[in-house]
């Protein structure tokens, strides 16, 4: 097991290695790809955090326990909500700040304060040749040269290996309520949830759960502001049903179990589907998936289905992407068209000339 | 500012370059008199100018796509324009380069307010298109303070920013798809109106490469809807540190404004004379800005207002009207042009930690009586986007290198103290030659290998953005 402890013993071993390395940081993600292990483990702690300036920067085999917790000592915190994985896949470990950024981890919050990749403001990172890259900084506004930050957020880690990652953190909100809508048919939770996002009320999750019934608005911020928004959300919703408010702690239960995608517990293959939310109800429609569940007013559906079924096939024609999170089916990562491919194909061949980061 | 020697091959060719652009393009599409490529002969960057060899204004996807095949086949650079309003001198030709201007192309094309997105062709102005959706309850965020004449094509480009992005984001954070054309003629759609790429984020490299990696001539842009209401509150210090402290004691407090901006005492001045905004006289002035119902701005602003008492301020007065709110913001927005009325200027916009605004503002203080030229500062303070003003005299031998010179200081410094050369207007000819001051060549050379992919010939806009003696070999190529 190859465990640097500092970016220049890992451009050694990158320039020494002779096939394919297996980088991990925590291992929750379940990253595919095979090779000789290479963990992120030694190069750990944050390095900067200027609460004034909402920036906090850390290395990449961080822990997010750690990183989430020095941000509520601050009252602030990851604005993209990450998911954690280990529930999902059956994973055990720590969860780590790289392995969010290489898989550009976003939760609910992303249909708001946008995804891991739009907090992220700086990469330091290992490239194929063995090349230490720094790229983007510690500011949030750059736009000094190309912006190689948003390149290697979710690239899965095949253009390098991230030493270093600097975000733009936000406060906290002081609080939080969810209005739930129950019995809507998925069209019409895709449209009551538009509705929401649609007002100037803030809405910073919107998500349908088919099995419960249930469609989820929440409203963030401060009391007096939340209690508002709140009641006049609920007037904007009024067409849809009489909706029940939730309070802070049952809110903030709820979102974590969006956000993991509870809904996805059980046996088989389990898919992320990106999609224009109003063409959501259509993605559920042709999946038939034994478990959904809308998140981002139905920009994001989980699906989960038989293992191997070809999802693929069935959602043929409609526009967006479909990830494979879990299970043995085709291939994880979504086809691309031919320009678009010649394009990233040329990008990996330059950033990883010898293939040692595989194409997950 | 050395600009590469024109490529005498290429402007022995111009006659059959212009013609088989008559063969893809109608007549009155296709400059080539020399007197009417003038108008192209510079941007907003004004000290610079070099007319082109001819300038194109296709109407369609298509027609960019047989330009660029034409002028790739016969080796011709090509300089994308929007506006023309870049502050970087991003669209600057050269006398071998074909101007590619995207400003017929102004149609929406979709519209939808379920999904929240708005699909443009690309020579649409950033104003016009929030004014596609206003009456409607929506708006575009990213509003550079040019947003009536810059094109989105050029607010891509450039991964423009503007005044509200604390809260907002930039242009990266609202673009969602586009059409972009390679120098080959290919046409790439990348993204659509789902959320985040399946595989690499191309989108979020295109963003901000200053037209060197293709064409975009259509985007999918996020739109949000529009606030129940927003209010500014103006606060004044007699100190520019004071200022900066009240700046981080309000993004720690937890209330985030949409907006915070800075002016000191020369910026207050000409703007007042200029807008007659009603700005308090004080060193320092800050201009924050909530969002929100009547009660909730009451609930923000009676926060920031707390704050900013514990650190004396001078003047401290919240807008009462939207009338006084439109004066408030058309002072800020016009500081640039109230700016250009008075003198010649030349605009920086370095970003810094906002922690280290006090320091470098002392330095800025310290060099520009060094140089012996005023230099104002008007800025996003909550995000550290710096925008010192030198002004000059143009008509003064020496002076516009002078400027230069104090202007490379002061960028300096902000890379020094942790921060980057440019925050939202690109670094096109102004900046090129100090990007060595803030990548080691490892890292420059990880973003032109992105070039090499998208445009192997290098002929895209092939001056800007590096130090020309980085690309001279791939120039050359």
């Amino acid at each position: 097991m190859l465990r640097p402890e500092t970016e220049e013993q890992l451009a050694e071993m990158v320039r020494g290695a002779n096939g394919p390395l297996a980088v991990r940081g925590g291992g929750t993600r379940h990253l595919p790809g095979a090779g000789e292990p290479l963990t992120t483990s030694a190069m750990t702690g944050i390095t900067l955090y200027e609460p004034g300036a909402l920036t906090l920067v850390a290395r990449a085999g961080t822990p997010m326990v750690e990183i989430e917790t020095a941000l509520a000592a601050q009252n602030q915190r990851l604005p993209f909500e990450p998911m954690d994985h280990r529930a999902l896949l059956g994973a055990e470990g720590q969860p780590t700040i790289g392995g969010a950024v290489a898989m550009n981890v976003s939760g609910p919050r992303r249909v708001q304060a946008g995804a891991c990749r739009d907090s992220l403001i700086g990469v330091g990172f290992v490239d194929g040749t063995g090349a230490i890259v720094k790229n983007g900084g510690r500011v949030m506004k750059n736009v000094t040269g190309y912006d190689l930050v948003k390149l290697l957020a979710g690239a899965r880690g095949t253009l390098g290996v991230l030493t270093e990652v600097s975000l733009k953190v936000l406060p906290a909100a002081a609080t939080q309520a969810t209005l739930v809508l129950e019995g809507l048919s998925v069209e019409n939770a895709v449209r009551a949830m538009a509705a929401g996002l649609g007002s100037p009320f803030e809405v910073t999750g919107a998500a349908h759960d088919p099995a419960a019934r249930e469609t989820r608005l929440r409203i963030e911020g401060l009391a007096g502001s939340v209690d508002y928004r709140a009641g006049r959300l609920a007037e904007v919703l009024a067409p849809f049903g009489a909706a029940r408010r939730l309070d802070a702690d049952a809110s903030e239960a709820v979102w974590r179990e969006v956000r993991d995608a509870g809904a996805m517990a059980g046996q088989g293959d389990v898919w992320r589907v990106h999609v224009r939310a109003s063409h959501a109800p259509q993605v559920v429609a042709r999946a038939q998936a034994e478990a959904a569940l809308l998140d981002w007013g139905g920009g994001l559906v989980w699906l989960r289905l038989p293992e191997g079924t070809d999802l693929r096939a069935r959602l043929d024609g409609i526009p967006g992407h479909a990830t494979r999170v879990r299970g043995q089916g085709p291939g994880a990562t979504p086809p691309e068209a031919p320009a678009l491919a010649a394009l990233t194909d040329g990008i990996r061949a330059k950033f990883d000339p010898r293939g040692l980061f595989g194409a997950a | 500012m050395e600009m590469p020697k024109p490529d005498p091959f290429v402007l022995d060719r111009k006659a059959e370059l212009v013609s088989r652009l008559l063969t893809v393009l109608p007549e009155d599409a296709v400059i080539s008199d020399v007197e009417e490529t003038r108008a192209y002969e510079c941007d907003a960057l004004t000290a610079y100018r070099c007319p082109p060899l001819a300038v194109v204004l296709p109407r369609s996807t298509e027609e960019v796509s047989k330009v660029l095949a034409i002028c790739h086949e016969m080796r011709v650079p090509v300089v994308p324009r929007g506006s023309g309003t870049s502050l970087a001198g991003g669209a600057l030709p050269t006398a071998d380069s074909v101007i590619l201007g995207v400003a017929r192309l102004t149609e929406v094309l979709e519209t939808d307010y379920a999904d929240r997105i708005i699909r443009v062709q690309t020579g649409r102005t950033n104003l016009s298109v929030t004014g596609a959706v206003e009456a409607d309850g929506f708006f575009y965020a990213p509003d550079p303070s040019s947003q009536l004449a810059c094109a989105i094509a050029g607010n891509i480009a450039m991964n423009s920013g503007g005044a509200h992005c604390l809260k907002y984001g930039v242009t990266t954070n609202n673009l969602l798809g586009v059409t972009l054309v390679q120098m080959d003629g290919t046409v790439v759609e990348i993204g659509g109106a789902h959320m985040d790429a399946g595989g690499l984020d191309l989108l979020g490299v295109i963003c901000g490469s200053e037209g060197q990696l293709g064409v975009v001539t259509e985007a999918t842009l996020r739109i949000l809807p529009k606030p129940e209401g927003a209010r500014p509150v103006l606060i004044g210090f007699d100190s520019l540190e004071v200022a900066g402290a009240c700046v981080a004691d309000i993004i720690k407090a937890g209330v985030l404004p949409v907006a915070i901006e800075f002016m000191d005492r020369i910026i207050i001045r000409i703007v007042e004379d200029y807008a007659k905004a009603g700005y308090p006289e004080c060193e320092a002035l800050l201009i924050v800005e909530v969002e929100g119902s009547e009660d909730e701005i009451e609930e923000q602003l009676g926060l920031i207002e707390e704050i900013a008492r514990r650190h004396e301020p001078v003047a401290l007065r919240r807008s009462e009207s939207e009338d006084e709110s439109a004066k408030i913001w058309l002072g800020r927005k016009s500081a640039f042009g109230a700016t250009g009325r008075i003198s010649d200027y030349m605009c920086l916009d370095g970003t810094i930690p906002v922690s280290e605004l006090p320091r470098v503002l002392g330095g800025i203080e310290r060099l520009s009586k060094e140089y012996g030229l005023a230099v104002g500062n008007v800025f996003h303070a909550g995000d550290g986007n710096m925008h010192p003003l030198i002004m000059y005299d143009a008509n003064t031998p020496g002076q516009l290198e002078t400027c230069e010179k104090l202007g490379a200081e002061i960028l300096k410094l902000c890379v020094e103290v942790g921060g980057c050369l440019t925050g939202e207007h690109g670094v096109g000819i102004e900046k090129r030659d100090l990007m060595d001051h803030q990548f080691a060549p490892e890292d420059m050379e990880a973003q032109m290998r992105v070039k090499d992919v998208f445009d192997p010939k290098w002929l895209l806009n092939p001056a800007k953005v590096f130090p020309l003696a980085v690309t001279a070999g791939r120039r050359a190529g």
